[in-house]
């Protein structure tokens, strides 16, 4: 069954162009991760998908219908941004308001209890600390049982600890059943909770797969050395120089140190490693631009 | 509990953690009644039964375009805001509790001007009258809520805070809520009826004495109302919270 849905969809603000005919589907009980650096069109498309805003063309589905009405949205989860909380409120205010809106929520001591806020009720949320907010924020996703939860960057800014609390609870409510949505700029994040990741680039998808196959199809590693000066090497998609070492990215590393030896490159201190999916996925947004010229 | 009194319930909480807010919106005209109400026409029943039905129209005015226009502009900067929009209601039980919010807040605005008016003026009105008087206040807070909210949804809150300020003090005193029914300048007299304050006031002086309000200017009360409400009506449709470009 299918939960959420993109097909074609584009979306401008003026000129600029956010979003460029994506698709994008997720489907009950999956954990898809939306992966792309800033401005990548991820929360454009995020906001297409919860309702808050038109496509400017295609068209986007959610629980099988359009999700400007109220009615697709009631088996939805979604998290404010955790400084958006009412901050004269208090959490316990806070989480009866969401609940109202739903026909069967979680009780409010079940939901705080989970997410380790039960003796901060009686608090107001702007005198929360940072990690106890964005947790709240977290739980309101979960107060009325959805079946899909859609999380915009759930975890940035938290320390380690409060990072992988949240990451257990997205993990509890998947292993139930439910699906997620994450979109985050942290890889360690998607790579640690997606099964399937999602690569935006400059408004388009650029890679639909399951971690380890976008790790594969890429198939980059990173050469590094030292030299002063570089030929332009065939296969290198992306060049960067960082505390005098040039590092290169390429997807046949065999062929690279072939060609550095056959060019009589002066080179020290080679070093060849397999790529985090940071870098591959830097590797392909990168392959979406104009080569990059050899520094 | 419905949806609509959960949102009010909601923003009310809001008003009564900060009640500074409250003060700001029963100020003016609290302080109105007693520097020019209370020393020139408190001796005369009449006069001060038509001045302090001028100054319920004023906090009537003030506390809706303001808590609207700039509470709204405010709310919508608020990234709480399109979260809300995320939950399963359409608008209208948001829009319903924040207008019951509205109203709550307009009639504790007047409470001063009232109490002022009773225990220091000769002002009187009968029991019916003041009943009157409160259905009144609830019908004229039409047209200025609509102005507020058509404020709060076009602008952003610090254009909203300009412009309601703006337009709040043309509207209050060429309405003639500074002067008496028959007693105005010549040119206030001239504009007041196309303005939605004159018939607004010509309402509650009707409600509460025995004037007759005069046909223009409820006529052009009733334009004004479908003017502002498409006016918001377009603001709200075309919102989708912050705009950058």
């Amino acid at each position: 069954m299918i939960l959420a849905r993109a097909e074609q969809v584009s979306r401008r603000y003026g000129d600029v162009l956010a979003l460029d005919r994506v698709d994008l589907t997720v489907r009950a009980g999956e954990l898809v991760g939306l992966l792309g650096p800033n401005g990548a069109g991820k929360s454009t498309l995020i906001n297409l998908l919860v309702g808050l805003r038109r496509p400017s063309g295609g068209r986007v589905e959610l629980c099988g219908g359009d999700p400007r009405d109220p009615a697709s949205r009631r088996q939805l989860g979604v998290t404010p941004q955790e400084t958006g909380l009412p901050g004269t409120l208090r959490v316990g205010e806070v989480v009866d308001f969401v609940s109202a809106h739903f026909p069967d929520p979680v009780p409010r001591g079940e939901l705080l209890d989970r997410f380790g806020l039960a003796d901060q009720v009686r608090r107001q949320t702007g005198g929360l600390s940072g990690g106890q907010r964005r947790r709240l924020a977290v739980a309101l996703a979960f107060v009325g049982r959805p079946r899909l939860v859609v999380l915009d960057e759930p975890t940035t800014g938290l320390d380690v600890e409060a990072r992988h609390a949240l990451w257990d609870a997205i993990r509890g409510f998947h292993a139930d059943g439910g699906a997620v949505l994450l979109s985050s700029h942290y890889l360690e994040e998607v790579e640690a909770l997606a099964q399937r990741v999602v690569v935006i680039g400059h408004g388009r998808v650029l890679a639909d797969d399951s971690v380890a196959a976008i790790r594969g199809m890429v198939g980059v590693r990173r050469v590094s050395l030292v030299a002063d000066d570089l030929p332009t090497l065939p296969g290198v998609v992306a060049t960067e120089r960082a505390d005098g070492r040039v590092h290169l990215l390429t997807t046949d590393a065999d062929q690279l140190v072939r060609d550095l030896v056959t060019d009589g490159v002066a080179f020290r201190d080679l070093e060849v490693r397999p790529t985090s999916l940071e870098e591959a996925f830097l590797a392909i947004t990168a392959g979406d631009r104009p080569a990059p010229t050899p520094a | 509990m419905p949806l609509a009194l959960v949102h009010a319930r909601y923003h009310l909480l809001e008003i009564i953690r900060i009640p500074v807010a409250v003060v700001g919106s029963a100020f003016f005209p609290a302080a109105a009644m007693l520097f020019f109400v209370v020393p020139f026409a408190g001796d005369d029943p009449t006069g001060a039964t038509y001045a302090t039905a001028a100054m319920v129209t004023f906090a009537v005015m003030s506390a809706n375009i303001f808590q609207y226009g700039v509470g709204v502009a405010e709310d919508r900067d608020q990234p709480w805001n399109p979260y809300t929009r995320t939950l399963p209601t359409g608008p209208a039980p948001r829009l319903t509790g924040r207008i019951l919010a509205g109203l709550v807040l307009t009639y504790v605005s007047m409470i001063p001007v009232v109490v002022i008016a009773a225990v220091a003026t000769e002002a009187r009105v009968s029991a019916l009258q003041f009943l009157l008087g409160l259905g009144a206040v609830a019908v004229i807070s039409v047209p200025f809520t609509l102005l507020g909210l058509a404020i709060g949804y076009a602008l952003p809150s610090k254009a909203a805070i300009v412009v309601a300020q703006v337009i709040f003090f043309p509207l209050a005193f060429g309405g003639g809520l500074l002067s008496g029914p028959d007693d105005a300048p010549g040119f206030i007299k001239a504009i007041a009826p196309y303005l939605p304050t004159r018939g607004a006031v010509e309402l509650i002086w009707a409600a509460v004495t025995d004037f007759r309000p005069g046909t223009l200017s409820l006529v052009m009360l009733g334009v004004w109302v479908l003017v502002l409400a498409a006016a918001a009506g377009w603001a709200y449709r075309r919102d989708e919270g912050r705009r950058f470009t």
